[in-house]
């Protein structure tokens, strides 16, 4: 049987971290089904277990200083019900799983899975959320766009946790987001897209666009929101097809068992066509 | 690794690899055959259980994870007044055929009522999104929450 370990405060998980080289074990809905075995069995896991859910310093959501500071394991239901959570985040969570499973899984398991589909993640680019990433030694911080490299990928070291999310509280009057799935719970995306923008006296002050599902990480392109910011919303309508071309050249989706590359572009375009021409007015 | 819990309203302990699902722990160290297995991987909610008070799928939980917390399951929630007023509203709408998703459902009805207990339709379908049923089409469940939370005004 593999060493399992249930440390009480963040510096007992982070010196387990780094001498067993321990597994961390946030909700465990998807560690739970992927090493899953024959039922009676349990689950399969060939280095010790570092379980999170007792350490106080990873838990709550606190507001301060015009930032949302998410701890690590607060679960997708905790996040749902704080009302200090940009909307935009918000809407996406209240449609991963179900309640049973939101009441389990946690934002840090979201983040560190680094799925192309995770659904927290196109909000988080949008919001221009940072990570911070401890060591028994040393603390780190950065952008959770940098920290996603890869389909189950991130700049996460071995001897690290990943101990909250600071997401900056600005306004925004346009918030919207849509997921595409099979059904409406439990399913995961084909493509989702998290758009926020800002509108004063018709010109857009800011927007941002991210894409999850389209690419092996969420997508976004800073460049391109560069050239629609400061222009004003009546102008925009007839640069919607300049601007839905560049996006078409950068959303490059696969074909999996969800959903196939072409349904992917063909809608992620559809969905941005009808944020700009719909939403931003 | 011994795990302490309160099991239907009992403490418990039992001596246990940490990482058993909860769901093999119910059914095969304590005989709690109301928790169902249906698909292993959160999908189908036939296994919902309330972990102090909120509903989970035991089979995504370690039973570690439930060290020194309540668990709620069919089995301790079935002699409440609350669960005579579901089961009288489920045989009146016609919502239980074969049976199999019923004790998840009862207990995801529980975890809706006790947060709101005047639901509109829209929230019992949000509430039991998780819990699949494949005989009733689910309108009868739904017409049942409904029914139960009219009967049961007050209780919860």
């Amino acid at each position: 049987m593999v060493k399992v370990f249930m440390p009480q405060s963040l510096k007992e998980a982070l010196r387990i971290r780094k001498e067993e080289k321990a597994i961390p074990f946030a909700g465990g809905t998807d560690l739970m089904v992927k090493r899953g075995r024959l039922r009676g069995l349990a689950p399969y896991f060939e280095k010790p277990v570092l379980f999170l859910h007792r350490v106080k310093e990873l838990m709550g959501v606190k507001f301060e200083e015009g930032r949302v500071r998410i701890g690590a394991l607060s679960t997708l239901s905790e996040i749902l019900e704080n009302r200090d959570i940009p909307l935009i985040l918000k809407y996406a969570i209240a449609e991963i799983a179900s309640p049973a499973i939101r009441n389990l899984a946690t934002i840090g398991g979201n983040i560190c899975n680094a799925s192309p589909a995770g659904d927290t993640l196109p909000p988080l680019y949008v919001m221009n959320a940072r990570v911070v990433l401890s060591s028994f030694t040393s603390e780190r911080e950065m952008k959770i766009m940098d920290f996603i490299k890869g389909p189950g990928s991130t700049d996460l070291k071995e001897e690290e946790l990943l101990k909250e999310i600071i997401i900056p509280v600005e306004f925004f009057n346009i918030v919207f987001y849509r997921k595409v799935g099979t059904r409406k719970a439990n399913s995961l995306s084909k493509v989702s897209f998290a758009g926020v923008a800002r509108l004063d006296d018709g010109i857009i002050k800011d927007i941002r666009i991210s894409f999850g599902a389209v690419a092996p990480t969420p997508l976004r392109a800073p460049e391109i929101e560069e050239e629609i910011i400061g222009k004003n919303k009546v102008k925009i309508i007839a640069k919607i097809p300049d601007i839905l071309e560049k996006y078409a050249r950068i959303i490059r989706p696969i074909d999996d068992q969800r959903s196939t590359a072409r349904y992917r572009k063909t809608i992620s375009l559809k969905i941005l066509e009808y944020f700009l021409k719909e939403e931003i007015k | 690794m011994k795990i302490r819990f309160v099991l239907n309203h009992k403490e418990v302990e039992i001596d246990v690899d940490p990482l058993k699902r909860l769901l093999d722990v119910l059914r095969e160290d304590f005989a709690l055959k109301g928790v169902k297995e249906g698909c292993g991987e959160g999908e189908c909610g036939a296994c919902a259980v309330l972990v102090n008070g909120k509903l989970m799928n035991s089979c995504l939980i370690p039973v570690a994870q439930v060290d020194g917390k309540e668990v709620l399951t069919i089995e301790g929630y079935k002699n409440t007044k609350k669960y005579k007023i579901i089961e009288e509203a489920f045989l009146e709408a016609g919502a239980v055929q074969c049976g199999f998703c019923t004790p998840g459902m009862v207990m995801a009805i529980e975890a809706l009522l006790s947060q709101n207990p005047s639901p509109e339709e829209s929230d019992v379908r949000e509430a039991l999104s998780g819990n699949l049923c494949r005989c009733t089409g689910y309108n009868m469940i739904v017409d049942a929450v409904l029914l139960a939370a009219r009967k049961g005004k007050g209780l919860w």
